[in-house]
């Protein structure tokens, strides 16, 4: 239980089944003001004590500040664009959180995340698909998990829209009801990531190095490659008057930030690794496969050819902008694109 | 409720039958306020006298050296920095204060604040058992410092500080001597006819009185500025209208405690000691944290070798045992505690450590029916681990 609405009502939910709820809220940061403080654990609180369920916070801000806020960094700093989300998703809250869970005797975590899972009743086999309120998704930032995972995983809102989730709140008197959405990253809540990779190693304050054109050309100078996203367009400062500039890549080994125009965005075939296939295995044979390569991207159709050592090879269709290092690509069948077959981290473009 | 096993009356204990009926009947009866000289005001001064003697008689001190707090944080806040603020306002120079590097953050906190407006604040180290060094003490003392302030019996681990001796190398020095009793009272003989410290600080909730009520008692010729301005309340020492009922409770607990202090110790060791026998008959790999030989009647600090102590207590919890990792004030973070890693544990054995602690309505059922769950739990727990 964050403190917000979705998972206020998955508890909710929960308890009107008649399961025996325990509430629990993850607290991975000690700064007050940010997500996961002490005052959303107090609104967590509140609800479970509405509920009449029992309530815990677990401190996990140590190890999130090195498994997931450090990498953070480290991974900007390594010219990729991280997405912690994933790995909250996979190593705390149905790890941490559910080793606690069968300390507490409990069989199942349940969050408010919107996806679904599906047991088939015959192999009994987990399956995860999007959610109901396809603007709600959040089955991309699942493809992490593993089949022992998603078994003891539960996401009562996945068949929900966001307005009812809103409306039940608020018929269960439940104090989150109204609070904000929250879009940022957690531990970033003005959305300058920048700082808090300055903060975290505050060597890379210093960090300047050169823009330069596919050909090499020097067109000026920035401010540390932590600073840029591939298809960023707005604030590179560059004086270009008679077209537009976008990062195309960012060659970390040797500082510089690669622009150009928004064809030299376009990749029609790159690589994924550390893939995780919901199944438990890779499949034998390339498949089709919709492939989302962003949190708000509609997804392309690919043959999606496995490879040696968790990697795989996208083929797209069409080619697709902006396929960003760090991000995560995940799979979803190609006829309804609602099953994730699996996902993995975006390695880069193959040229 | 009614199954629940209550082990943690070192955060808080309940409150006996015979002071919530004497509180409620005042809280019923006596609206006066005790600065007003009529009738109503005179009733409620009587009981707040009252509070004060039966105090008084239980420390052995005089009534008029108590004053009236919202508990020890207040006392200790107010010990610490009113004497060393009133010493400093006499002579306008920096003042030496001394501590146990295992005192409550109530004087932890108030030491730092001291220390950053330019005071010199150092802190005693201890042993592995949790007691200070008199030698090192002796040492400290040729310094001269203005104050001295003793935990005298560790809220976390039981461990029990010689007061007697200290308090005598510190009145030879001529340093001023406060001790925080707050864990002490009720289940030890605070006695300042033997231990002749200058202030002593207690809450009434540690020992089957009300929460939000305690008081310090300042003897006479010290000198301690006061902290709450205002009124003419306490003497002048802190203002603001008394907590009636409260002091009232606090002062019918003080009397209860006097009259069967020696009773409840005994009673307390007992249940503590069958505990510790159970959960060594029954829990591989545990060790007792403190010197068994100064410790609380009712306090039992364990180490579960391999165990998280956060989890732990919310496990326990659920299956109805009531306990806590460290300090209660400690709930919600994850920082090893302090009183611990002074003695030599390790930040992951100090994360390991369970605080049980016994007191009023506990029973040996009770204690039996804990150390089955609480042995079922840790090797719950120890099994999760070796799994993941």
């Amino acid at each position: 239980m964050s403190g917000g609405v979705d998972s206020s009502v998955a508890a909710a939910l929960l308890a009107r089944e008649d399961f025996d709820v325990v509430g629990v809220t993850m607290q991975l940061s000690g700064d007050a003001s940010r997500c996961c403080s002490l005052e959303d654990a107090d609104d967590a609180r509140r609800v479970a004590d509405r509920l009449g369920v029992r309530f815990f916070v677990a401190n996990y801000a140590d190890r999130f500040l090195e498994e997931v806020i450090e990498r953070f960094a480290d991974d900007y700093l390594q010219g990729r664009t991280p997405i912690p989300c994933v790995t909250c998703n996979s190593r705390f809250k149905f790890d941490h959180l559910l080793a606690r869970a069968s300390a507490f005797g409990a069989d199942q975590v349940a969050t408010g995340h919107y996806a679904r899972i599906e047991i088939d009743a015959k192999t009994g086999a987990a399956h995860l698909f999007r959610a109901r309120d396809r603007n709600k998704d959040q089955s991309y930032f699942l493809f992490e998990l593993t089949q022992e995972q998603l078994l003891r995983a539960r996401f009562p809102l996945g068949d929900m829209h966001k307005d009812e989730v809103r409306k039940l709140a608020r018929e269960l008197g439940l104090g989150t009801a109204d609070k904000p959405e929250s879009q940022e990253i957690c531990f970033v809540p003005d959305g300058d990531y920048a700082a808090v990779v300055e903060t975290l190693r505050p060597e890379a304050k210093a960090l300047r190095g050169e823009f330069v054109d596919r050909e090499g050309r020097v067109l000026g100078t920035h401010r540390g490659i932590h600073h840029y996203t591939v298809g960023q367009r707005h604030g590179l400062g560059i004086d270009n008057a008679n077209r537009p500039l976008y990062v195309s890549r960012i060659d970390a080994e040797r500082g510089r930030i690669v622009v150009g125009d928004r064809e030299e965005l376009e990749v029609s075939t790159g690589r994924v690794e550390r893939v995780n296939w919901i199944a438990g295995n890779a499949p034998a044979e390339p498949v089709r496969a919709q492939v989302q390569i962003r949190h708000r991207h509609a997804g392309a159709l690919t043959w999606l050819h496995p490879e040696a050592e968790a990697r795989v090879r996208v083929a797209f269709d069409e080619p697709v902008e902006a396929f960003t290092p760090g991000q995560a690509a995940v799979f979803y069948d190609a006829e309804g694109g609602c099953e994730v077959l699996g996902g993995g981290w975006i390695a880069g473009p193959i040229r | 409720m009614s199954d629940r096993v209550y082990l943690d009356h070192n955060a808080t204990t309940p409150l006996l039958p015979e002071v919530a009926e004497r509180m409620s009947r005042v809280l019923h009866e006596v609206y006066g306020n005790p600065s007003s000289t009529h009738a109503e005001g005179a009733v409620a001064r009587r009981l707040v006298d009252t509070a004060r003697e039966q105090i008084a008689a239980l420390l052995s001190v005089n009534p008029r050296e108590i004053y009236f707090t919202a508990g020890a944080t207040e006392a200790n806040n107010t010990a610490l920095i009113g004497t060393v603020e009133e010493a400093r306002a006499g002579s306008q120079t920096a003042q030496h204060v001394v501590a146990t590097a295992v005192e409550h953050p109530s004087i932890e906190a108030p030491l730092v604040w001291l220390d950053a407006q330019g005071h010199r604040v150092t802190r005693l180290p201890v042993d592995e058992a949790g007691l200070i060094d008199l030698a090192t003490l002796d040492a400290v003392l040729a310094e001269g410092p203005r104050l001295v302030t003793i935990i005298w019996a560790n809220n976390e681990t039981g461990v029990i500080q010689p007061m007697a001796e200290i308090a005598d190398r510190v009145k030879a020095c001529g340093a001023l001597l406060h001790v925080d009793a707050t864990q002490a009272v009720g289940k030890a003989d605070v006695d300042l006819s033997r231990v002749p410290a200058d202030l002593l600080s207690l809450s009434a909730h540690k020992f089957n009185g009300p929460k939000g009520v305690g008081c310090l008692v300042v003897k006479t010729g010290v000198e301690c500025a006061p902290r709450s301005l205002g009124g003419p309340q306490e003497r002048r020492f802190r203002g603001g209208t008394e907590n009636v009922a409260g002091i009232a409770g606090l002062g019918l607990a003080a009397q209860l405690a006097s009259a069967d202090l020696e009773d409840r110790m005994q009673k307390y060791a007992a249940l503590r000691d069958h505990l510790w026998e159970a959960l060594t008959a029954n829990v591989p790999k545990l060790r007792r944290n403190g010197d068994v030989t100064a410790m609380l009647c009712n306090t039992l600090s364990v180490e579960f070798c391999g165990v998280a102590g956060d989890v732990l207590v919310q496990s326990l919890d659920l299956e109805g045992v009531a306990a806590s990792a460290g300090a209660a004030c400690h709930s919600g973070s994850i920082h090893p505690s302090h009183v611990l890693t002074a003695m030599g544990r390790s930040a992951e054995e100090a994360l390991g450590c369970l605080r049980l602690s016994v007191g009023f309505g506990v029973d040996e059922a009770q204690i039996d029916r804990a150390a089955a769950i609480i042995a079922e739990q840790v090797a719950k727990l120890r099994e999760l681990d070796t799994n993941r």
